[in-house]
């Protein structure tokens, strides 16, 4: 399948995140068809197109919108979640950067079709210049009279406010979100109602990923026939696919949904030189690990679950035959426990024991029955949880133990770095050999 | 650094952005930690009022989160990702070689007050991995060797800049700026695609690959 740059045709011009820089390629001229076609138009389109979301859980996203009820007096809300914390996850800071006009554009069309006057953009606390740049294209797009009262004349007002939060992964869970950007504990909240009925300040909002909103303006210069063209018959349209780890030209990747895994090492250089595939994770950390054998399976919804795993974010990790999977999980598992909310039991007392139990087989000091102990765990966390974010924690270790379980059982006797130099997984040169 | 009048003055900028006052609190909290270095007793209770909440109640949400500091950061403070991707392709080398060399731990300041490492995990900069943060700005693509050198020119006060285009200014600048204050470097780094990020776009280009959306030039 070939690449299909989209979001990132432009890139190669340095002003690409600007109004000037996005006018000169049709940039805000769907916002212009979107006024002509009227709100409900434009969420049918956007349900014909197939798009689902991007931010890891695939729901059709024009389904979405028109969950929120019309003429409840209340105010709406579009809340996009840039939160992008997922280990492996690195796509919507990229996009941020360098698409910043195309988000914008996205947001004031998704409002305008499910009638909300006020949008936030929920972004990651870590990052500075991300923060800087959405702030900078938001005064850009005010200023060019894309944002405030009476947008184009269209009698739509529409307001952005930029928020930058302060670093936890929980954020990034829809309802934790909006805690969060009400000035709380970023805790989830039980569901239903869900946010589309009872979100930001009890009022119906919807919450969406960057790459979903910034998809949307495309869409509605081109059409939903043309978007739903790409993909599959389940996946439609294009993904900005980002692989990272052990290949040799790591980065940024745009193709339709069910392109391969195949296709896209080959596209990235391959697996660094002298060295072999031992798996790659393809939808942030959250999800099973796969190996050579599912490098042909289709990189879309189906084709993920086809092999008993999920397309996630679609940021593939690829690690080669010098990784310490024993490592790698238990690297995973620091992240849980450190991220783990508090909220329910199963989550902030299980992933405290998984990461103890992985780290003594990581140390060499397990005992034989901690591997069986260990799935256990993972099966008592798995679907008790409060929310995802307890799932994802019991879902790597199940899949690795399956895979290479030989590692795991070398726990109880060899340390990972004896099995594994943790030097020869380096990149760069200069570390010594332990 | 006492907390001043222009301090409740920005605060107060800050809450105006926001229909309701409390959903200003974590950039209000960066913006604490921008003038006292960490999130103080003052900061919290100065939020508190403007917000209108107990203290306790603004202190319950700033220990929620990771970024806010319960103690003093150093003039800079370096991050270095730990979460697998970066780890195992020599982050973990990057912090043990840090953490030798300045003689401190997670989370803790040398002795001249420079510079606080901190174990961070992922960036969402994978591609670049292994990845490092100097005040919250991105160092991609980083070694044992690149990250001396940088905390070399950090501790003689070279200028130091990240991959992505920002000057560093120190901790407390960056929170400046994650709250939201305007320092004059959005453009930094122009749009920020660099060879990685255009990896897609540039074989699409090479191998003669169609335009989509009228987008690619032939
Ligand atoms: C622990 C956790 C972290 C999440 N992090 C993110 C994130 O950083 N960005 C994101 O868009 N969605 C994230 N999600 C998914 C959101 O809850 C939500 O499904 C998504 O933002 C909806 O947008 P979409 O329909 O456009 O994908 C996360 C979910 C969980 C459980
Ligand atoms: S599953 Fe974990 S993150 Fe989610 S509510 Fe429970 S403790 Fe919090
Ligand atoms: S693992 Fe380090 S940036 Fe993602």
């Amino acid at each position: 399948m070939t690449l299909t740059p989209n979001l990132t045709a432009h890139w190669d011009e340095p002003d690409s995140y600007t109004v000037a820089g996005y006018e000169r390629h049709q940039g805000y001229q769907a916002l212009r068809k979107a006024f002509e076609m009227g709100p409900d138009a434009v969420i049918n389109e956007v349900k014909d197109s197939g798009l689902r979301g991007r931010g890891g859980a695939g729901f059709p996203t024009g389904m979405k919108w028109s969950f929120v009820p019309q003429g409840d007096g209340k105010p709406h809300y579009l809340v996009v979640n840039a939160d992008e914390s997922e280990p492996g996850a690195c796509k919507d800071i990229p996009l941020m950067l360098a698409s910043s006009q195309h988000l914008i554009e996205g947001m004031i069309i998704a409002s305008y079709a499910f009638r909300a006057n006020h949008g936030f953009i929920y972004i990651r606390g870590e990052v500075p210049h991300v923060i800087r740049r959405m702030h900078a294209a938001v005064r850009d797009a005010y200023a060019h009279g894309y944002l405030g009262k009476n947008i184009l004349g269209s009698g739509f007002d529409f307001d952005i406010v930029v928020h930058g939060g302060a670093g936890a992964y929980i954020c990034g869970e829809e309802t934790a979100l909006l805690s969060s950007l009400e000035g709380m504990r970023g805790q989830p909240r039980l569901k239903p109602p869900f946010p589309a009925v009872a979100g930001l300040y009890a009022c119906p909002t919807v919450v969406n990923n960057v790459e979903t909103i910034a998809s949307v303006p495309a869409i509605i210069r081109n059409g939903a026939d043309w978007y739903s063209s790409y993909g599959t018959e389940k996946s439609k349209g294009i993904k900005v696919f980002a692989v990272s780890g052990h290949v040799n030209n790591p980065g940024i990747f745009e193709a339709p949904l069910g392109i391969t895994m195949r296709e896209l090492l080959g596209y990235a250089g391959g697996i660094r030189d002298g060295h072999s595939l031992k798996f790659w994770v393809v939808g942030g950390s959250s999800v099973p690990m796969l190996t050579e054998e599912h490098l042909d399976a289709p990189l879309s919804y189906e084709g993920m679950e086809s092999v008993g795993t999920m397309l996630g974010t679609a940021t593939p990790m690829v690690f080669d035959e010098t990784t310490s999977v024993v490592r790698a999980i238990t690297g995973w598992l620091d992240f849980y426990k450190h991220e783990s909310c508090g909220k329910c039991t199963p989550c902030r007392e299980g992933t405290w024991w998984i990461d103890q139990l992985l780290h003594d087989l990581a140390a060499g000091k397990g005992k034989t029955e901690d591997l069986a102990t260990l799935e256990q765990l993972c099966a008592q966390i798995l679907g008790r949880s409060f929310c995802a974010l307890g799932d994802a924690a019991a879902t790597p270790y199940p899949q690795a133990l399956k895979l290479f379980r030989s590692e795991f059982e070398a726990g109880t006797h060899t340390a990972a770095n004896d099995l594994f130099d943790p030097a020869a997984a380096v990149v760069f040169s200069g570390v010594k050999t332990s | 650094m006492a907390l001043t009048e222009e301090t409740r003055a920005q605060l107060l900028e800050i809450v105006a952005r926001y229909p309701v006052p409390r959903s200003a609190l974590n950039p209000m909290l960066h913006l604490v930690q921008s003038e006292e270095g960490y999130v103080s007793p003052e900061g919290i209770e100065l939020c508190a009022e403007i917000v209108g909440l107990a203290p306790a109640e603004v202190a319950a949400v700033a220990t929620f989160y990771t970024m806010y500091k319960r103690r003093p950061v150093g003039e800079h403070h370096i991050g270095v990702c730990v979460n697998p991707q970066c780890g195992i392709l020599g982050g973990e080398a990057i912090f043990d070689a840090l953490s030798s060399d300045l003689e401190i731990g997670n989370d803790e300041t040398s002795a001249d007050g420079k510079i606080t490492i901190e174990r961070i995990e992922c960036q969402a900069a994978c591609t670049y991995a292994p990845v490092a943060t100097v005040d919250w700005e991105f160092m991609d693509d980083m070694s044992v060797d690149k990250m001396r050198d940088v905390v070399a020119k950090l501790r003689s006060g070279e200028e130091v800049q990240s991959s992505r285009g920002p000057v560093v200014q120190g901790f407390r600048a960056a929170e400046r700026a994650i709250a939201g204050m305007d320092d004059g470097q959005a453009d930094a780094g122009a749009n920020n695609a660099d060879a990685n990020m255009q990896r897609g776009l540039t074989v699409a280009k090479e191998q003669g690959m169609p335009a989509v959306d009228g987008g690619l030039k032939s």
